[in-house]
């Protein structure tokens, strides 16, 4: 057997396990009495230790991790957190299925996630484009999976998505939840990062020849926020994304009729049915920028609103000029 | 200081347990229990006064008997438990106000307590993740007992105006389970099959009807004034409660989700309101840090565990059970030959649940 058909799977093991450790659980494993166990192996498996060796011991230990998880979905043993946070499902199914897409269709390059701190609060903020909020999707997994201290994104979404049947419920055991400052700052105290974008549908919805422009920045109600908890902000660019869907056109009665925000027709949508949902493969680029402080402002500074107005042009420049940069440093929409 | 207290709802198995709780406190001489029944469980030395809330009998109740303290218990919270909604309606509402005007009239009182519920944050897809005692909540109950618990939280507000002399607890509760308490969420996971909303999962919270009970008497002896919300720690998902009870389930797509409450209404096992559809759809976390910190009680159960108490004490039906789920695995892990691996798996889950 080749190296290159392990390594793949022990990966994966690994990345499972790690993140059952820091699902918060009460009752956590506790060490195994040895007395209890007349086989040996039995501890050294619980700790989750590879018995054997060799590719079909590793298969066996993602088959039983697998087994062990589907079990303990079927009969309710795992933790949500206050917000209906799934850690565990998370990290093997929703972000499973987008690792793919994210390392094989997108070719996603992470730049700067040391700017990203390793543990406390920050507020993410990046441009939203894109049609479907993959970029969303992209920037939970590369804050999860590439970032050294493996945190988790939680985005703070429109009302609509939580009203959205599925998609309510997905976001929210993804971790998100409802774009107030109530929601945000209790995040942001418990430490958690959390991602805004503030063109909302404004940006992922424009059209293509607006490609790259960001749009008005809301009410900017996230500086507020992270004055108020003295979270830093963290810049976000996404390159790539504007071109998986490019929305020719927004047939407005048809987005009245399903309730949705806009109605996109892009070169392959609605033409091919359901294959115009596959996004086109662009090489994407999301670039975590030099954070932006908050807490050299004095307290109480989030009730001015022309400081707000500022920092918030100032989060939007920096987005701006990183995306023009990264624009002409690459070659290609597709490599 | 000896103590007279005058609790209401006691026929009904929280307000008869509340009552003998109460009888119990050396601070408290007499416990007088008031309802329109005689309870069916015994409440030992507390002394009943059979009296309908609804009229002006209970202020000769309050003038003769000289209470300070009123726990107010008697907002109920299924019609089943009424013999009707209007019946239900009346005994809330109506109720409420005849006991709060006779509290007006009595110098004697000088406390209230009112177990009033979470239900009337309402739930919707706009609120915020979890409520603290001052959110304001976006979508207002429309119907059932939450409707009725907001009219009952107006009028005890109204009332605190008028006396400012009296300390007001109100007690804003999430769902009551345990091994006794009927409420509309046991008789929900009774239900042979359970209804789902279909694509929504809702955060759910409970308190231990010990634990409930205890907040009750603790604001009661104490004297703790304010609004407080009362849940267990953590959270679970509807789904994954589901799943705990080894119930099997149903998603019924949301069109159709108020023509199947019809039904389960109608056949009176369970009162499946529009508003607790609304709840059973997007779900309700409450904020207790003021819990924690202002009344300084951790409840002894969290929400998980007076989830499996209640699970546990009423015998649900099980249509999956656990150990059917590990034969299986064991099944497949065989299968797999990944047989030893599944077994310590297997074995270490079952050592958490006997520490738990």
């Amino acid at each position: 057997m080749p190296d290159a058909t392990i390594l793949p799977f022990s990966d994966d093991g690994s990345r499972a396990r790690r993140s059952l450790s820091s699902v918060p659980m009460p009752e956590a494993t506790p060490a195994p009495d040895p007395a209890d166990y007349v086989e040996p192996d039995f501890e050294a498996l619980s700790q989750g230790q590879p018995t054997g060796s060799g590719a079909l011991a590793q298969v066996n230990d993602v088959v039983a991790d697998w087994l062990d998880f589907l079990r303990r979905r079927v009969t309710g043993d795992y933790v949500v957190d206050d917000f209906g946070f799934d850690a565990e499902l998370t990290d093997r199914v929703l972000l499973g299925a987008m690792r793919p897409v994210y390392d094989s269709w997108f070719r996603v390059e992470a730049r700067g996630l040391e700017n990203v701190p390793a543990e406390g609060g920050a507020l993410i903020v990046a441009n939203h484009s894109g049609t479907i909020a993959f970029d969303a999707l992209m920037t939970q997994l590369a804050l999860h999976d590439h970032h050294p201290a493996h945190r988790n994104l939680r985005m703070l979404g429109a009302d609509l998505v939580f009203q959205t049947p599925f998609l309510g419920e997905f976001a929210r055991k993804a971790g998100h939840t409802l774009a107030c400052n109530p929601d945000a700052e209790r995040l942001l105290a418990d430490g958690e990062l959390v991602g805004v974008w503030p063109e909302g549908f404004k940006g992922i919805g424009k059209p293509f020849r607006e490609r790259y422009k960001l749009q008005r920045f809301g009410r900017g109600g996230f500086v507020g926020t992270a004055l108020r908890t003295r979270t830093p902000i963290i810049p976000v660019s996404i390159v790539g994304a504007e071109e998986t869907y490019p929305n020719l056109g927004n047939i407005k009665p048809l987005a009245r009729l399903f309730n949705l925000p806009y109605f996109p027709v892009t070169p392959i949508f609605p033409w091919l049915g359901p294959l115009g949902l596959i996004p086109l493969p662009s090489k994407w680029i999301i670039e975590f920028g030099e954070p932006i402080h908050t807490d050299e402002y004095a307290p109480g500074s989030a009730d001015d609103p022309m400081l707000v107005f500022n920092l918030s042009d100032q989060v939007r420049e920096s987005i701006q000029q990183n995306l023009y940069r990264i624009l002409t440093e690459r070659d290609s929409v597709w490599k | 200081m000896s103590r007279v207290v005058l609790v209401t709802g006691v026929s009904r198995h929280l307000g008869s347990r509340m009552a003998r709780i109460l009888s119990y406190d050396p601070q408290i001489s007499r416990v007088i229990g008031v309802d329109v029944v005689p309870p069916r469980e015994d409440i030992g030395g507390v002394e009943f006064i059979r009296a309908d809330i609804r009229n002006p009998v209970i202020s000769k109740v309050l003038s003769s008997t000289g209470a300070d303290t009123v726990v107010h218990m008697g907002v109920i919270s299924t019609p089943v438990q009424a013999g009707g909604r209007a019946a239900m309606k009346e005994i809330n509402v109506m109720g409420t106000m005849q006991l709060l005007a006779a509290c007006q009239r009595a110098e004697s009182v000088r406390h209230l307590v009112v177990k009033s519920t979470a239900s009337i944050y309402g739930s919707g897809p706009k609120d915020p993740a979890m409520f603290t005692e001052d959110t304001q909540p976006r979508s207002l109950p429309q119907s059932g007992w939450a409707k009725d618990s907001v009219e009952v939280e107006s009028y005890v507000r109204a009332f605190a105006r008028r006396r400012p002399d009296v300390g007001v607890t109100t007690l804003r509760f999430a769902n009551f389970l345990g091994p006794k308490a009927d409420t509309p969420m046991s008789a929900y996971f009774a239900l042979p099959i359970v209804p789902t909303v279909l694509g929504h999962d809702a955060r759910l919270q409970f308190i231990h009807e010990d634990d409930g009970l205890e907040v009750i008497r603790l604001a009661t002896v104490d004297g703790h004034v304010g609004t407080l919300n009362v849940a267990g720690d953590g959270v679970l998902m509807l789904s994954q409660a589901i799943r705990l009870a080894g119930k099997a389930s149903i998603a019924v797509p949301g069109p159709m989700v108020g023509l199947v409450g019809g039904w389960v209404r109608q056949s009176g096992i369970s009162d499946f309101s529009a508003e607790q559809i609304r709840f059973l759809t997007y779900g309700r976390v409450l904020d207790t840090t003021r819990l924690h910190e202002r009344l300084g009680f951790t409840p002894r159960f969290t929400t998980a565990e007076a989830f499996a108490d209640f699970v546990q004490h009423r015998g649900l039906h099980y249509a999956i059970s656990a150990e059917r789920v590990e034969s299986i695995e064991r099944g497949l892990a065989r299968a797999l030959g990944t047989a030893t691996k599944v077994e310590a798996q297997i074995a270490s889950t079952l050592r958490v649940a006997d520490h738990a």
